[in-house]
């Protein structure tokens, strides 16, 4: 595979990341939701592993499967078992300006291209041209916390996030250290489990997991 | 012997109008078979045609020349079309009078007239059907520019023999920026065109017509031409599409055989193109209206990302 192929197929996976991170700032239904983030993971383990691969920076297929183990399977699969447990798997959300959500993403796109344009320049790794897409993943994953009102949908927008910085990692520096990479995925799990318990308690104490509940102070309004 | 390039605009123009109704005949065919239907034959949208044209015209009273016109300005405007996009060649002498923005603002010329037309009667149909398909259109619009754009910068120019030689000459690439685009401008064409998830081409008389509201009132020989150009329309966004995304095997040189074969790719692109939108047309409802600027805000969306795509990563 010559280095032009790898680049190439790179870039092609930039650009589903990419895809996915609107599709998620977009999409309404739960399940849609985790399935999206479930394909970022598995776009974003792929990338690991042909970057690796083109580079021979072998620890990148540690990182890279996991990942796939990490954020195509195990996240996901919490968050199955949480959404169907709490029994709000049919839930959509109502409140949401989409075509307003679309501009503004499209913009802080551009606004990470203009801002890693200083780095793509003095770079020479053959990665530099997805470190645009990688702190897009990251600011549009923050654009998705603020818009949404359903706590589930925030945290995916937190974990698209995460996986935002671990793409930047990639591809601005080849990859973290791995003691870094191993922290932050277990991190992630212990995240994903505190999360869980917060949204009980959340869905008991207001019988939904709509944040904006939090904000009235009086019961009964 | 070589055909000169002005016989090979010349074939293209007469190609249109008769290879059209069957193009429509053949979606039809492959649509009913998909829903276990009996087909009504390849042949039917010339019956049709023919069937109008023998009709006579009942025009209202109070019908201006607008609605006289329309049909004529919609039938010549979009044959005009095909002078300019390479469907069987790309050495087109008319093509330099007008590249891809022209070419999108003669189906806004059509748009417009129909518009007019549809609200010139004064029935309640017709301006509504006109409304909805100004705001379609003007949703649909940019979308269909920035997903034409980023092929234009891929190319770098803006008329389509030359998009289209460049994209046929390059060395292979994997390009995500034209797989967006294409996406995009498959959704806008299936907007533009009133095809299943925005317009039901099938329905008459129904509260979620667009297009058909609009040309409600038309009878006889003008209906049969409004027919025939809105036949001819689909196949010029089919043509379009595939000259500007999948343009292999369109140039050559103009000696007859030759020509012969690149027609006969050129239907069998077609052929599978109409596959493709009946499996889309079948597996998808019609969206309400009032979800259809989610719809065509997609579309711009992932039309933009394209160009994104274009200058981030390539």
């Amino acid at each position: 595979m010559s280095t032009e192929l790898v680049i190439q197929l790179n870039t092609l996976l930039a650009a589903m990341i990419l895809l996915t991170s609107f599709a998620l700032l977009v999409q309404r239904r739960m399940f849609a939701i985790l399935h999206i983030f479930a394909w970022q993971g598995f776009f974003l383990g792929l990338s690991t592993a042909v970057i690796g691969f083109a580079t021979g920076e072998h620890h990148l297929y540690i990182s890279s499967l996991l990942t796939l183990v990490m954020k195509v399977i195990l996240l996901p699969y919490i968050l199955y078992t949480l959404i169907h447990k709490l029994k709000i798997h049919r839930e959509i959300e109502s409140v949401m300006n989409t075509p307003a959500t679309m501009l503004a993403g499209i913009g802080l796109v551009i606004f990470s291209y203009h801002l890693t344009a200083p780095v793509r320049q003095l770079s020479t790794l053959m990665t530099r041209s997805t470190l645009a897409v990688a702190l897009a993943t990251v600011m549009l994953g923050l654009l998705m916390m603020v818009t949404r009102r359903h706590a589930v949908s925030q945290i995916i927008g937190f974990l698209a996030m995460e996986n935002g910085l671990f793409f930047a990692a990639t591809s601005a520096t080849y990859g973290m250290p791995m003691v870094v990479e191993l922290g932050v995925a277990l991190d992630l799990l212990i995240a994903a489990f505190i999360f869980g318990i917060f949204f009980f308690h959340i869905n008991t104490t207001f019988d939904s997991l709509d944040v904006e509940q939090m904000a009235k102070l009086k019961e009964g309004d | 012997m070589t055909l000169h390039p002005m016989g090979i605009e010349l074939l293209q123009l007469i190609l249109l109008p008769l290879l059209a109704p069957a193009f429509v005949g053949w979606v039809k065919i492959v649509k009913c078979r998909m829903q276990g239907r009996t087909s009504p034959g390849l042949l039917q949208p010339y019956r049709d045609i023919r069937r109008l044209f023998i009709k006579d015209v009942v025009l209202a009273d109070n019908a201006s020349w607008i609605f006289r016109v329309t049909p004529y300005l919609a039938f010549g405007v979009i044959l005009m079309t095909a002078g300019i996009i390479p469907l069987i060649s790309v050495d087109l002498p008319l093509a330099a009078t007008a590249d891809i923005i022209a070419l999108v603002m003669l189906f806004a010329i059509v748009r417009f007239f129909t518009a007019l037309a549809g609200m010139d009667i004064g029935t309640a149909f017709g301006g509504m059907g006109s409304s909805r398909e100004m705001m379609i259109s003007s949703l649909a619009e940019p979308a269909m520019l920035m997903a034409i754009f980023t092929v234009s910068l891929a190319s770098s120019s803006t008329s389509l023999t030359q998009m289209v030689s460049v994209m046929a000459n390059g060395h292979f690439m994997i390009r995500p920026s034209l797989a967006f685009s294409l996406i995009a401008f498959i959704l806008i064409a299936l907007a533009e065109t009133g095809r299943i998830p925005v317009d039901n081409p099938a329905t008459h008389l129904e509260l979620t017509m667009i297009h058909e509201a609009m040309i409600l009132e038309y009878s006889g020989r003008y209906l049969a031409l409004i027919e025939w150009a809105g036949m001819m329309k689909l196949m010029v966004f089919f043509s379009l599409g595939i000259a500007a995304f999948l343009p292999w095997g369109i140039a050559g040189s103009g000696d007859p055989l030759s020509l012969l074969l690149r027609g006969l790719f050129f239907v069998a692109k077609l052929a599978v193109g109409g596959v493709v939108m009946v499996l889309i047309e079948t597996g998808l409802a019609k969206m309400r209206i009032f979800r259809l600027p989610e719809y065509l805000g997609s579309a711009f969306l992932l039309a933009t990302l394209g160009m994104i795509a274009f200058f981030i990563l390539e």
